[in-house]
Order: structure tokens, then sequence, then C-alpha cells
């Protein structure tokens, strides 16, 4: 099953609103996956500055560990908490220096995604009180997308909800199951990208990741997944300027689209969008098998 | 006119509504408003009512369909119509996948585009799309006929068996053990037949042509011994 929600803001008028909009369409797909939920959210950048998003065991007093990075890496490092992540704003040339810092200072505090604008949140648990959990209805930005997870070919943690990121304001979130995961895997680890989980989903990360290390775009890395990953999938990236969608060429996953002046969503089920503004005149298709989709703000 | 508000009305009440109605009822003209993309609306009808829908809806609206008609004043999900028995079911927007899957009779007409696997398993349904269908559409459909309009997706009637699949437009591909076969007087007759049933008396049957099965998969070959 699994449930996937994107919205993709062209009119700016809507950026403070899209928290509350993303949380509507992810609660909806509750059903569709009561294991776990994450999202990203493409919030506001700050000239020469990256976030990272980092997790903790509940109880982690991330303030003060944000602190001693700082003192480590001797530049400040601001946190905004949400929750047991926090996000922690640098300056993007200590951006080594940081990740050097917390795997000395805390080793068990993982990163969960890193970018300029994009900051990353998943727990264990009902999708709708992991939005709540994370305040998901106050964020703004220009685009986010989300995912709902009923745990199919690994276990239900925290590691294993999605999104996952494949690179700098990149990450990826999947409804179905891949069978050669193993199989990739491997190879992948053989090209030096490393893995947390027996997660399917984290190996079509990776996969992109190494792709798009390789200096692939990234409509030419989700292409490349159509002839290495084996299995149903529809996968929604997100990326610093927009998101893209692809799904298998069977197609057994469900998909929905629906595009106006002012956004374009992406619902794994049409209930999921009902509630946008201007829905009922809006464009609503099915993305068709195989076939890249991208949009990006220019 | 009943009106039910599916914004405030639980979806088990209206088909709790609807199953309860006599053979005879004069309640014969049913609306529903603010379907929201809900699945299962209007499902498992056996009365001669019509019910209309005022929106888009979720996955398989008018399943199990027996005698009733119902209209989608909007888009459908997967699975409209699905294993329907009889009557008749007209979505005036676009289908999902899997739409009229393994149903035994009636017709279905759908105004825009159905996607991938349309009349999938079809036992004796009659399906008129006005639009184009995506792929594997007609997949083991065993009776009953698929009527498109505009083009077929890739892998049309794969391991087909005796339903007939008449296409206007193009055909990206036909599947396996589905070929294409003379449009004979009588099926010019019988597709006159559904497209009036459609409301579609201007469109002439002779656009059409017609695919079917070439029935090599019906009994195991000896010269397939070493595939096994």
């Amino acid at each position: 099953m699994c449930g996937i929600v994107g919205l993709f803001l062209k009119d700016a008028k809507l950026e403070a609103g899209l928290g509350e909009m993303l949380e509507g369409m992810l609660v909806t797909m509750c059903e569709r996956g009561p294991d776990s939920a994450g999202f990203a959210v493409y919030g506001h950048e700050t000239a020469g500055a990256i976030k990272l998003t980092v997790r903790a065991t509940a109880g982690t007093d991330l303030a003060a560990l944000a602190t001693k990075i700082g003192k480590s890496i001797g530049a400040p490092v601001e946190a905004v908490l949400h929750d047991t992540h926090a996000v922690l704003s640098l300056p993007a040339a200590k951006e080594a220096a940081a990740r050097a810092a917390l795997a000395s200072i805390a080793p068990d505090v993982a990163i969960v995604g890193a970018g300029r604008r994009m900051e990353i949140y998943k727990e264990v648990g009902r999708p709708d009180a992991v939005a709540k959990r994370f305040a998901l209805s106050g964020m703004h930005g220009t685009h986010a997308i989300g995912h709902t997870r009923m745990a199919t070919e690994s276990a239900v943690t925290t590691n294993g909800a999605h999104p996952f990121t494949t690179g700098p304001d990149q990450c990826l979130v999947h409804n179905g199951s891949l069978s050669n995961h193993n199989a990739v895997r491997r190879d992948l680890i053989r090209h030096g990208i490393s893995f947390q989980t027996e997660n399917d989903t984290e190996v079509a990360a990776g996969f992109l990741t190494y792709k798009l290390a390789q200096g692939a775009g990234m409509r030419e890395a989700l292409a490349s997944t159509l002839t290495d990953l084996d299995g149903f999938f529809t996968f929604v990236v997100g990326t610093d300027t927009g998101f893209g969608v692809l799904r298998d060429p069977v197609a057994c996953k469900p998909a929905v689209m629906a595009e106006t002046d002012r956004w374009v969503a992406f619902g794994t089920e049409y209930r999921a969008l009902v509630d946008l503004p201007g829905i009922d005149t809006a464009k609503v298709w099915e993305p068709e098998p195989a076939t890249v989709y991208l949009w990006e703000r220019h | 006119m009943p009106t039910i508000d599916l914004g405030a009305v639980p979806l088990r009440e209206l088909n709790a509504a609807l199953h309860a109605l006599p053979a005879d009822t004069n309640e014969t003209h049913w609306k529903v408003i603010n379907p929201r993309g809900k699945h299962a609306i209007a499902v498992g009808l056996d009365v001669p009512v019509t019910v209309e829908v005022e929106g888009s809806v979720g996955y398989y609206c008018a399943g199990m369909n027996k005698k009733a008609t119902v209209v989608i004043n909007g888009s459908a999900g997967q699975g409209v119509a699905e294993n329907m028995m009889s009557g008749r079911v007209h979505v005036k927007g676009d289908a999902s996948s899997a739409a009229g899957a393994t149903a035994c009779g009636g017709l279905l007409v759908i105004d825009g585009n159905a996607s991938a696997r349309c009349g999938i398993s079809l036992r004796g349904l009659d399906i008129v799309v006005k639009g184009n269908v995506g792929h594997m559409s007609g997949f083991m459909a065993q009776a009953g006929n698929i009527v498109v309009l505009g083009d077929a997706g890739e892998h049309l009637g794969d391991s087909i068996y005796e339903a007939r699949l008449y296409v206007r437009g193009t055909v990206k591909s036909l599947g396996t053990d589905c070929i294409e076969k003379d449009l004979r007087p009588e099926h010019v007759k019988d597709l006159r037949r559904i497209l009036d049933a459609a409301g579609l008396p201007d469109v002439s049957p002779t656009e059409f042509r017609r695919y079917g099965s070439a029935r090599r998969l019906y009994n195991f070959h000896i010269d397939s011994i070493g595939s096994y």
C-alpha cells in the first residue's frame, strides 16, 4: 500500500499555507500507510548557509548539541527544534566539519537530510500524529512531498520511514516494492554507497544518489531506474527546484496528478487532493507509465 | 428526489439506504453530492433506480451493480463498475485503471479516457470509451465488448479469450495472442447496437477495426514442451 502526496506551489501567495495543505493531504492518506510517516519541506534559504536535519532519540538535548557543534567548528550553529528532529543551520563552508563534529560528539544522532532549503522529518506512528508532532501545519515553503508507510519489505522503524535523501536538497518517497534490491544494494556498496537498513526504498535512493554523483541529471537518473530496478513503484522525488514523478511500466501503483495555474499536486489517490484550492476546475490526470515528469521552478 | 451529502452522511448510510430499496420503490432518482473521491460509492445496487453522483469518486464506484443506472458527473478511480451484472454506468469524466473489471453484463460508458487494464478479465459487459484506453486493456477478457473511439495503449487484448475489441483509432501494440480480425456483417450489426445504446447514433461501426483471440494459447502445444 503506502500513500504519497506532493505539492508544488506556483503562486508565492500560497507559500505560507504549504504545511497546512500538505498536512491535510497526508492525513487523508493515513489509511494507506498507518505505520509511519515522513515529509520533506523546501523552505527558505539563507545565503551561504546549509541546513542539516538531524534526528535523535526522544529526550536528547538537541539545542545543547548545536552549541557543542558550533564550538567545535568555530561558527554559529542555529537549531530549530521539532520534536525528535532539529534543523541545524550553519555556514555551508563548514558542512564537512559539522558532520565530523556530530559524528564525534553524538554518533547516535542521524543526519536525515541536508541542503540549502530541504528539511526532512520522519517518525514511526500514525501519519496524523506524526504531522502534529512536527507541527507540519505551521511550515512554509515552495514545495513539499510526504509519505505514509505500510511496511512490506522491511521493519517498521524510523530509519525505514520515507523520505530517503539522495543528495543535497534531494529526497525520494516510494509506493511499491522492489524485488531486486538485495542485488542492487550489494552492487552499490561496492561502488561506495552506504546503507542503514534492509529497506528496498533506501536502495532506490542509493541508486539515484549514485547516478546523480556520476553526473546524471534527475530526469536521466530516474529513467535509469526503469532498467536497473525490478518491481513495482511509483517514485516521487523532491529537488531544490521542484519535484519529479515516475511510475513503473506496469503502473499497478496508483497515482493522480492535478494542476492549476497556482499549484501542481500529486496524490496516490484523488481524495488526497480534494481540499486544494480550485480542485474542482483543476486539470486532473494520471501520470503515464514509464514516463518521467519533472516540475521545476525557474 | 433524495439527495445525500457525503460531506455530512457516512458512506455506509448511503449504501445501506440504497440496498434497502424495494424493487418497486418510488424513490427512483437519487443524487449524491460531495463525493470527495470516496471509495465504494453506490456499490451493490440491485434495483432499477438512477443514482447521480455530482463530482469525482474513488475506487469501485458502482461495483457489482445490478439493474441500476449510476451516473458520475466527474471522474472515477480504479475499478469503476467492477463485477457489474446489469444496468448502466456512465462516467462523464475519465476512469482510472481496471474500469469494468471482471464485469458480467450491462453497459459502461466513459466519456473521457480510461487508463490501464480497462475491461480486464471482462465476462460479458459492454464498455464504450469515447476517448483512449491505457495499456493492457482487455487483458484475459473472456466475453463482452470493449469499444474504443480513440486509441488503445500497449499490449491490447493480451491473453484474450472470446471478448471482442473494437478500436476506431490506433493501437500502440497488440498483446500476446491478440490479432486483428475481419469486421464481418454480424460485428457491424452488434457494434451498431452497442453504439446506439451508448447514445452514439452518428458514429459508424465501419470506422472500427476488430481485435480478438488467435486462440493459440487455448491448448498445450507439444512444440512448447521444452519451455517447461
